[in-house]
């Protein structure tokens, strides 16, 4: 299988292959612009009349189950990050993998936490080829660094879904961790001691995976209810002790940040979507996990409390913020996708208006629609920024892959996309020339909020006409650009081999982006 | 020669935007400079060359440099190894960064100070971003907040902020330390175009003396002549006593603080929110000032989480007659500015009372009254300010009175 070949220009001047892990790659061609034809990969015919008629699809272990499931060499296994940095199954697979001698799996997580970073052993000693997901952390760096077999491949939330039922990633086994499930395979998030909330990003593997393993520390009796993973997918049921550390589930970019110049970020990001008309009654807005995110939502509900504004709906990410407003009425429905903390996973367990969703109705690419882009205002974070607005969340300005997409790519359909960052991290600038590695094309991004000015793209000339005399420090993104180089000097550009290491796939399944493997 | 190891800057676990340095002078072996960076991907040729040519500046031909860096913007590096060299070499020259045109605009006698940001001395991460949150002063503190072990290099620091960053308008303040040692700290501050300085702990009018006679003989000795304001600090039972010979100490006192964590531990008591222990000095400071002419400023409020008590305490403030107070955290500009400010009471007698004066005025009426009273010049004068003010912190439309004419 090759890595890599062909490597050409697509269509916002990158340099990507045509070809990844031995399948033919689309190059980028515009959003938009690629339309797929044909029929979606379908799963095999199974037969009810194979299973237990009693419904009891319990196998003694974890181990067991792979085994029936026909784990063997080259397989692609697919787990979930409902968990966060509390899982623990995704971690076991594989050590029962290297202990059975398997070789080059291809892991294919909905993402990877710094939990997660025990298996660089296994990409060393050949039991993992590589991975497609997102790579955070300690694996980020080791694929930089160039050590992964295989190429490594970034897809959005959106993009996951969107590659399975494209038949691009064919799931030989899908292993769902569920906080709660009963011995035919329906399973949920909400109940048992490891509750998550929502197991939406499961969805499509229990949808299409030749294999689905639930794995769970809470069996109930038949009927699991509700049942967000429907036991009609499921093959196999193993109840282990513990599926998930709950303390760890909660992970640290759920509380709102402290800094008092993240907090004036967000305060000037909520004002301006006041000033801009955005905060009106019957709006939509979404905001990421990280603190500064948080806090914008935080100046959301006093916005929406002095002028008497209701939201008709907030995507979450949901968090004890988000359901404070549900709960005081300032906002009518949590759409949440991912539910952060604990008071999220009450939340959607007791009240009906919370609503648990998965990439699917929110972001898939092969849907007839999806929810992204009928959003009023989405805020989120990023790396890098660049002077034409396209933005980066994957790698750092020193080249170093540590993050993945996760919802980001798909929220830039919303009808305006703020990015909220602050000018420069401690000697770093965040608006650039030109971005590391492009995650989001700047036709998509419509704001630039940082601490010293806010920058509107030129294509949202209603924007622009309606901050004038708005007494908004409104700037050009150049003037931004020029000034976080005046403050920090201009910074070298980070030295790579001609070695890709992973590709940036766009929403619709086109490579966006290379990441080069660094120079030593 | 001298071949101990000195050092300088912050390299704790929290610490960023700083650099912590070690130098060594050796007798032979050339410049070895051992750097380790988070932003070495970035800037690390930068880096190397700036130390190189911090060292060459001082005449340093063999040494052993360590640069822990956190990310330090070059001035804060700069520093660092300034205050590392000279605690190795005896030298006159300074390694100054330069000078951004915006930090040589001066301030006025009068300017509004309702909010002054204190901001530690020796951490430099905390004042790069401090202008965004558009207090009226920001203090760059030598005393208080900078450890005693630390106080020599931070006056490095403060030197180059003085003339690296913009405080987006904000009055450049310095809080110096006590008389004596703090005449030393002005070596460091008046030549870099400070605007005020805070002397802590003032007891008498010699003290404020003091200072201007070496700030005179440092201008004089750099060819400056901008003005540099003084705010003396009062902060124990004789400086309360002393309050209104301090005031009236030179010309250029603009305005007085109190500071009540001291005095209450000078008078022997505990600071309480009521803050009866301190009503008399508080009472006193503003008296004083008033008497001769200048801004009373309040003691800082130190729960930096409860923005309501602030409330009270900023409202319970303004009704003794001060004129503004200090933040030890930027969230509490804003409270501050909102509750000095003339509230819609205020502004609408103020409105009244301007109007009436105007009309008098048109008509050649020397006496103004409103309805059936008659309105003195020093009521007249207070309206026109609090008019001004309204008016300025965007309470009040600049063009009130010939709206309402229309």
């Amino acid at each position: 299988m090759k890595k890599y070949d062909k490597l050409i220009i697509n269509s916002i001047g990158r340099m990507v292959p045509t070809e990844v892990n031995g399948k033919p790659q689309i190059p980028f061609q515009g959003v938009g612009k690629h339309i797929p034809e044909g029929r979606k990969y379908a799963p095999e015919i199974s037969s009810c009349s194979n299973f237990p008629s009693d419904g009891n699809k319990l196998v003694g272990s974890l181990k067991e189950a792979l085994l029936k499931a026909g784990l063997k060499d080259g397989m692609t296994i697919s787990t979930h990050h409902h968990f966060r940095n509390g899982d623990v199954i995704s971690n076991q697979i594989f050590d029962i993998a290297a202990e059975l001698g398997i070789k080059n799996l291809v892991w294919f997580p909905s993402a990877s936490f710094e939990c997660n970073a025990c298996l660089i052993k296994y990409l060393e000693n050949g039991t993992i080829h590589h991975i497609e997901g997102s790579m955070n952390g300690s694996l980020g760096s080791f694929t930089s660094e160039g050590k992964m077999a295989g190429m490594g491949v970034l897809r959005s939330h959106g993009g996951r879904y969107q590659a399975v039922q494209d038949g691009e990633v064919h799931i030989d086994i899908a292993v769902i961790a569920a906080p709660t499930a009963d011995f035919f395979g329906n399973a949920n998030g909400v109940d048992g001691p490891a509750a998550c909330g929502s197991l939406g990003f499961a969805l499509v593997d229990s949808e299409y995976a030749d294999q689905v393993i639930v794995v769970t520390d809470h069996l109930v009796a038949f009927p699991c209810i509700p049942w967000q993973i429907q036991g009609n997918h499921v093959d196999l049921v193993v109840q282990v002790d513990q599926v998930g550390i709950p303390e760890k589930i909660v992970s640290g970019t759920t509380e709102i940040t402290k800094s008092p110049d993240r907090l004036f970020l967000a305060e000037l990001t909520a004002r301006f979507c006041e000033v801009t008309g955005i905060i009106k009654d019957g709006f939509s807005f979404q905001s990421g996990a990280g603190g500064i995110s948080l806090a914008v939502a935080e100046y959301f509900r006093e916005i929406m409390i002095k002028r008497g504004i209701k939201a008709r709906f907030a995507r979450g990410g949901s968090n004890k913020y988000l359901v404070s407003m549900l709960e005081e009425g300032l906002v009518e429905y949590i759409l949440d996708g991912q539910t952060f903390d604990l008071d999220g996973v009450r939340s959607m367990r007791e009240n009906p208006n919370h609503v648990w969703t998965s990439p699917f109705t929110s972001y898939n690419y092969h849907g007839k629609g999806n929810f992204a882009s009928l959003v009023d205002v989405v805020i989120l974070g990023a790396t890098e920024i660049d002077t034409n607005f396209n933005a980066n969340v994957v790698t750092h300005s020193d080249g170093v892959l540590l993050h993945g997409i996760g919802g980001w790519q798909n929220c830039l359909f919303s009808k305006t996309v703020i990015l909220t960052v602050p000018l420069f991290r401690d000697r770093i600038p965040v608006i650039r020339d030109e971005v590391t590695t492009i995650c989001g094309p700047g036709e998509l991004i419509d704001v630039v909020v940082t601490e010293r000015g806010i920058a509107i793209n030129p294509l949202r000339k209603d924007l622009i006409e309606l901050t004038k005399n708005s007494g908004l420090p409104i700037v050009s993104i150049t003037e931004l650009k020029d000034l976080a180089e005046k403050i920090c000097g201009k910074p070298a550009l980070p030295a790579f081999t001609k070695e890709p290491v992973a590709v940036v796939k766009w929403v619709d399944g086109t490579i966006l982006d290379t990441i080069w493997q660094l120079q030593e | 020669m001298n071949n101990r190891i000195a050092t300088a800057g912050n390299n704790g676990e929290k610490d960023r935007s700083d650099c912590f340095v070690s130098l060594e002078l050796t007798p032979f072996g050339g410049i070895q400079i051992d750097l380790s960076s988070k932003v070495k991907a970035l800037y690390g040729q930068t880096i190397l060359s700036l130390c190189s040519d911090v060292l060459q500046f001082f005449g340093i031909e063999n040494a052993i440099l360590k640069v822990e860096d956190k990310g330090a913007l070059p001035f804060v590096m700069t520093a660092r190894i300034e205050a590392a060299v000279k605690q190795l070499i005896d030298t006159d020259k300074e390694f100054l960064p330069e000078m951004l045109p915006e930090n040589l605009s001066s301030s006025t006698r009068d300017q509004r100070r309702i909010s002054r940001l204190y901001l530690p001395g020796n951490t430099p991460a905390l004042m790069l971003n401090a202008g965004i949150h558009a207090p009226n002063g920001i203090i760059l503190d030598l005393e208080d907040a900078v450890g005693v072990s630390k106080k020599p290099e931070a006056r490095f620091i403060v030197r180059n902020a003085l003339r690296s960053i913009n405080f987006m308008g904000a009055e450049r303040m310095v809080r110096i330390n006590q008389i004596p040692t703090g005449l030393d700290d002005l070596d460091y501050l008046i030549p870099h175009h400070v605007n005020l300085i805070l002397v802590p702990k003032c007891e008498s009018a010699r003290q404020i003396q003091q200072v201007n006679q070496r700030i005179s003989t440092i201008q004089e000795k750099a060819g400056l002549n901008n003005p540099v304001w003084l705010m003396p600090i009062i902060e124990s039972a004789m400086g309360v006593m002393k309050a209104l010979e301090i005031a009236q100490a030179a010309e250029n006192v603009v305005a007085m603080v109190i500071g009540l964590e001291d005095y209450t531990a000078d008078i022997g008591t505990q600071r309480t929110a009521e803050g009866t222990e301190s009503f008399f000095a508080r009472g006193q400071l503003v008296n004083a000032c008033k008497a001769a002419g200048i801004q009373a400023i309040d003691s800082v409020f130190s729960d930096t989480s409860d923005m309501d008590a602030l409330k009270e305490n900023v409202l319970r403030s303004k009704a003794l007659g001060f004129d503004g107070m200090g933040c030890i955290h930027p969230r509490q500009i804003k409270v501050i500015h909102d509750n000095f400010a003339p509230d819609e009471k205020e502004i609408e007698n103020a409105r009244k009372i301007v109007q009436a004066f105007i009309e008098a005025s048109e008509k050649g009426i020397g006496v103004v009254s409103l309805g059936n009273k008659m309105i003195d010049a020093p009521v007249v004068k207070r309206a026109l300010r609090t008019i001004e003010m309204a008016v300025s912190m965007g309470k009040l439309d600049a063009n009130w009175a010939e709206n309402i004419k229309k």
